[in-house]
Order: C-alpha cells, then sequence, then structure tokens
C-alpha cells in the first residue's frame, strides 16, 4: 500500500537510494547536504549496505568509481565546491563508461560562496563538468516527492547507459518538508551488467579504463560516448507543462525557481494574463523538441533562474527562431519570492525588459 | 624432466615494453608469482596507477581497473567493499602515490582496508620523462631539479614504508630491492607475504619496491643497479617496518 511521509527532500532522496537497492555510500561532510550522509549511515547499516566517510571528495568519487566497476549500485553526495573537487573522477567515470549517482545539493558560490539556494552550477551539470568531451544525465527535482522519484529513475537511468547521472537540488529543496507519496519502485528493463569487474574466472579478463593510445581509438570512443548521448536526448528528455494552452508568454524554470514561478503565474493568472509554465526536469538531456514544439505558437518566453543567466543559453538554442527569449536572473543571497517574479513577468508580457 | 621455471599464469605471454634494465618487468612477475603461489588469479582485481605503471593492464591476465592519478587506493576501496572475497591490490609509482595521492594511501593504510599495495619507487616520474618526484634523493639531478635537489627549495625525500608503518590500520609495511639476487628472494618473500595476509583478512599490506629507472636516471642497467645500491639503499633503508601477527588489532 502507499504511504504518506512527512519527509525532508535530502531524507527522501537518501530513502529513494536504499530502495532503489544501493548500498554502497561514499562522500564526505558539507552543507546543506549533510542530511544524506547521516540518514545514509545509520540506515545502510540496518540492510548490510556500506557507508564511507571518505577523506575527501576526491577519494569519494574514486571509491564510487571502484565500487560501480565491482557492479553494485552506488553513489555520493555533496555540495557545490565538493562537486568541483569530483570533477576528475566523473570525468572518468563518464570516459570508462560507468554508471554511478552524484548528488549535488549546491550551495552558492563561486568560492566558498555561501549555503543559500543556488541555481549557479548549471553549466557545471549540463556541459559535463570535468575535462573531455562528455555528458552526464542531470535531473531537476522542484518538490521533495522529486528528490525521491527522480532519485530511483537516477539509478535506472546510470544502469540504463552505463553513464554518471547528477541529481541537482540546492538548499531548499534539501532542507524543507513536506508530504510524499511513498511509491513502490519498479525498475527500468535495464542491460545485464556483463562487464563487471568479478575475478577472472572462467572468463576473459576485463578492463575498465578511459586510456585511448593506439591510433584510432579515441576517436571512436569519442563517437560512441556521443551516440550515446543522442540517445538520451532522443529518449530521456523530461518536462512539464502547465497553463500553456492559451499562454501569451511562458516561463521556462527548474528547480526552485520553477516552485516559486509557479505561484507567480497563478498571481498573473488572477490578474488576467495569460501565462503558462514550461518545467525542464531533465536539464541534460535539455527538452529541446518541447520547447521547440510550444514555440511554434507561442512567441514570448521569459527564463527565471537563481543566477545570473545560465539555461536561457539553452533556451535560446530550443527555440523557433521567431521567438523572443528574456531573462530574468536572481543571483543567491534569498531565494526569489513570487510579487518579484510576477513585476518580471508583467515586464516582458507587455513587451519590455524584466 | 621437471619443469623448474615458466611464466606465471597471472602474466600474459608478450614482451614487455619497459626500458632496458627497468625493473617494472621484474616486479610484474614477483606480483604474478605471489597470485598463482596462492592459486588467486580468477579472483584477483588489479588497480592501476598512473604513469608506467598504468600498463598492468597489458601484462596481467586477470581483471584490471584504471584509476585516476593518485587515486588507486580509493578505487581499490570501492572494489574491495563490493567484494570482500576477492583480492584487490593497487600498482602505483611514487609521483602517483607519494605526491598526489598522499592523502588516499595514508586514509586508506588508515582505515586497514584488507588490500595490498606496490610502490615503485624509482625517484623520479618515469613516464613524463624524468620529473623531481617526492622520493628523489637530495642531489639528484632531474629534469626539473636542474641543480641538484635541494632540501631548501624541493624538502626531503620521503620515506613512504616507515611513515605507513606508523599508522595503527597498517598490518604490513616491507621495503624491497631488486639489486642483487640476495634482495631479490626477499623482495618475493615480501610479495607474498603481503597477499598471504590480504587473502586471511588481516588488513593492509604495502610493499616498496626500490626500482631503477636507467632511462631518466642517464645509468646504464649495471650502473643503475650500482646506484640501488650504493645511494638509494642508504636512505631508504630495506627490511619490514611492521608486520601483524595475527588477528590481535580486531
Amino acid at each position: 500500500m502507499e504511504k504518506r511521509l512527512f519527509i525532508k527532500g535530502n531524507e527522501a532522496l537518501a530513502w529513494g537510494a536504499i530502495k532503489a537497492s544501493c548500498r554502497y555510500y561514499f562522500g564526505y561532510p558539507i552543507t546543506p547536504q549533510n542530511d544524506i550522509p547521516e540518514y545514509l549511515s545509520k540506515q545502510l547499516a540496518k540492510v548490510e549496505g556500506c557507508f564511507i566517510q571518505a577523506e575527501s571528495e576526491v577519494a569519494s568519487i574514486n571509491m564510487l568509481l571502484g565500487a560501480s566497476a565491482a557492479g553494485a549500485r552506488a553513489m555520493t553526495s555533496s555540495s557545490s565546491p565538493g562537486i568541483s573537487l569530483m570533477q576528475e573522477g566523473i570525468s572518468y567515470l563518464a570516459g570508462s563508461e560507468l554508471p554511478a549517482v552524484i548528488v549535488n545539493i549546491t550551495r552558492s558560490g563561486p568560492g566558498l560562496g555561501g549555503i543559500s539556494a543556488s541555481q549557479g552550477d548549471y553549466f557545471q551539470a549540463t556541459r559535463g563538468g570535468g575535462h573531455g568531451d562528455y555528458r552526464t544525465l542531470v535531473l531537476a527535482p522542484h518538490s521533495v516527492q522529486e528528490m525521491h522519484d527522480l532519485t530511483l529513475l537516477a539509478f535506472d537511468l546510470a544502469d540504463k547507459y552505463r553513464n554518471p547521472v547528477v541529481i541537482l537540488g540546492d538548499a531548499v529543496l534539501g532542507q524543507m518538508q513536506e508530504t510524499m507519496i511513498d511509491r513502490a519502485y519498479r525498475p527500468l528493463e535495464l542491460p545485464p551488467k556483463d562487464w563487471t569487474l568479478t575475478g577472472a574466472a572462467g572468463r576473459k579478463p576485463r578492463l575498465i579504463k578511459s586510456l585511448y593510445l593506439k591510433e584510432g581509438e579515441m576517436e571512436r570512443h569519442n563517437w560512441k560516448l556521443f551516440e550515446k548521448y543522442q540517445r538520451m536526448k532522443k529518449e530521456e528528455a523530461r518536462y512539464e507543462t502547465s497553463q500553456e494552452e492559451d499562454a501569451q508568454l511562458v516561463v521556462v524554470a527548474f528547480g526552485t525557481a520553477a516552485r516559486v514561478s509557479k505561484t507567480a503565474i497563478r498571481l498573473a493568472r488572477n490578474e488576467g494574463l495569460k501565462v503558462g509554465l514550461f518545467r525542464p526536469i531533465t536539464l541534460f538531456p535539455f527538452p529541446e523538441q518541447g520547447l521547440l514544439h510550444l514555440s511554434q505558437r507561442v512567441k514570448r518566453f521569459l527564463s527565471i533562474e537563481m543566477n545570473t543567466g545560465q539555461m536561457v543559453e539553452d533556451v535560446k538554442l530550443s527555440v523557433a527562431r521567431d521567438a523572443d527569449v528574456h531573462f530574468y536572473g536572481h543571483p543567491p543571497g534569498s531565494p526569489p519570492v513570487p510579487e518579484e517574479l510576477l513585476e518580471a513577468i508583467k515586464k516582458v508580457y507587455i513587451g519590455a525588459d524584466p | 624432466m621437471k619443469q623448474v621455471f615458466k611464466r606465471p599464469q597471472s602474466l600474459k605471454d608478450i614482451p614487455f615494453h619497459f626500458c632496458p634494465g627497468c625493473h617494472h618487468g621484474t616486479i610484474h612477475r614477483l606480483v604474478a608469482e605471489a597470485i598463482d603461489h596462492f592459486d588467486l588469479r580468477e579472483r584477483t582485481i588489479g588497480v592501476a596507477g598512473v604513469g608506467c605503471s598504468v600498463f598492468v593492464y597489458e601484462y596481467f591476465d586477470i581483471d584490471v581497473a584504471e584509476a585516476p592519478h593518485g587515486r588507486a587506493p580509493a578505487v581499490a576501496t570501492g572494489l574491495k567493499r563490493v567484494l570482500r572475497d576477492r583480492i584487490i591490490f593497487t600498482y602505483q609509482g611514487d609521483g602517483d602515490l607519494a605526491s598526489i595521492g598522499m592523502s588516499e594511501i595514508v586514509h586508506t593504510a588508515n582505515r586497514g582496508e584488507n588490500i595490498t599495495v606496490i610502490f615503485v619507487n624509482n625517484t623520479v616520474y618515469g613516464m613524463t620523462g624524468g620529473q623531481m618526484a617526492p622520493t628523489t634523493l637530495l642531489g639528484q639531478q632531474t629534469t626539473t631539479s636542474p641543480y641538484g635537489r635541494d632540501f631548501l627549495q624541493d624538502g626531503y625525500p620521503i620515506r613512504m614504508a616507515e611513515m605507513l608503518a606508523t599508522l595503527e590500520g597498517t598490518s604490513f609495511s616491507a621495503r624491497v630491492a631488486l639489486n642483487t639476487p640476495a634482495n631479490l628472494m626477499k623482495a618475493k618473500k615480501a610479495v607474498r607475504r603481503a597477499f598471504e595476509m590480504q587473502a586471511h583478512d588481516l588488513g593492509f599490506s604495502f610493499v616498496e619496491f626500490l626500482s631503477a629507472c636507467p632511462t631518466n636516471w642517464g645509468l646504464n642497467p649495471v650502473q643503475a643497479n650500482e646506484r640501488v645500491e650504493k645511494e638509494l639503499i642508504p636512505y631508504f633503508p630495506l627490511g619490514i617496518f611492521k608486520e601483524r601477527k595475527g588477528t590481535d588489532y580486531l
């Protein structure tokens, strides 16, 4: 039977990991994601799992690499500066084609920044983040329910594509408590893990690596990865739309910015403005086809982000050429309030800049 | 006729690419012999460091994971925690283990991870062309210490085997050399002991090899072996610095 839980976002995510059969967690303390390791250090012990508080984020991501190479479902979590330290390892995971789930409950930045909610890591998450020509799948929850549900999905997608998956949350999503339905986990149909390192008993030795020195090898490997990313674009783009049918203006926003935008859109509707919402749930692949389709009819878009302009580049690349794309940014410090976004919506609605 | 010498099962039947006089090939062989001796080939997984060490996957006939530079002990930790009944070893050079990977090796030893670490100390970055390593001796000229290593500028060469022996989590720590047949026999014993300890769940085992790198030392193989004796061993003494006898610490 489906249970209703009143639970914190970070704990909903951690509970999702356990439900998805993740039994290995490696991490290093950093605010505002500490509820995840604290919860898992307690709960993994009860299911014969393994929790290691690593000496650094650099060690965490490489322990994750080892556990993944051994065939286990494993994860790490951190916040922005810690995720920066992991980028080398994430690049190796992508290059070695290893599944992994990496949670970024972001801080603000640059540098040590602050612990308030921010969307300043959009570029880092969606452009690979580390060195080399690679992508990670990026899931952007906007509620406690999605912190949970997208974690279940993240483990499946990681295995499906043998690729790292990033869950991009923030302090608001991690720290707030909400009601959540504790649905049963129904895994996707997944390919067999016939590549794991288990000891070469009765078979040829296997190799997990990302070094390609022989003539032509590196190029072939890059094209192989490219084809994988193309398949992700075709099969995995996810988004939510609301009130877009009669909209004159569509707000594009993800995560916490999308939540506040929903309230702002309701206020705008109360004043008779025809405003809708397009909320990307996957940031890579960016739901470009959905947005292109919508822009055949709607010609005015407003990208609302808790940064100074990152996702807006993907919005501009996605929409039809004759559509106008505007941007409203609320850099971190305090989260935006609906009234503030309403003002921006009103200005763009009549064709002015926000 | 009784066969008294053959290629270890754990090594592939292909020639090594290492430079003439390099000790990597011999170290590979000793590790493979130890794996064979305890019949562990089918349940052993190697983790390759970055540098000349990375090519262990070309030569060992076992599963291998390649780790980012310095991170082999962390990768080995992940593998071992999932596969507790498998034998996991890392194979790392001095730049990999004692410089960029210092944090990982120390904390992995300190956690008492039940893995074996093979550390190849040739006092120089081999693959990148002979730069100064954390183990480069004082006065030793390299491509990045052209006037010789000066402790005022570069600090002192690090003695890893002694340092790791101070950690409670370390069960076995030894330094060996290959410059004479007698030293080679001791090295063979140390490697065997390190794998034996892991197989008996006795915890973290570490074997440091003083290894010759004639190419980057600017010496011929015979001179390189002489340098091991005259310059390396006086600063990096051979011996077993720690050996737990049983599970007394558990």
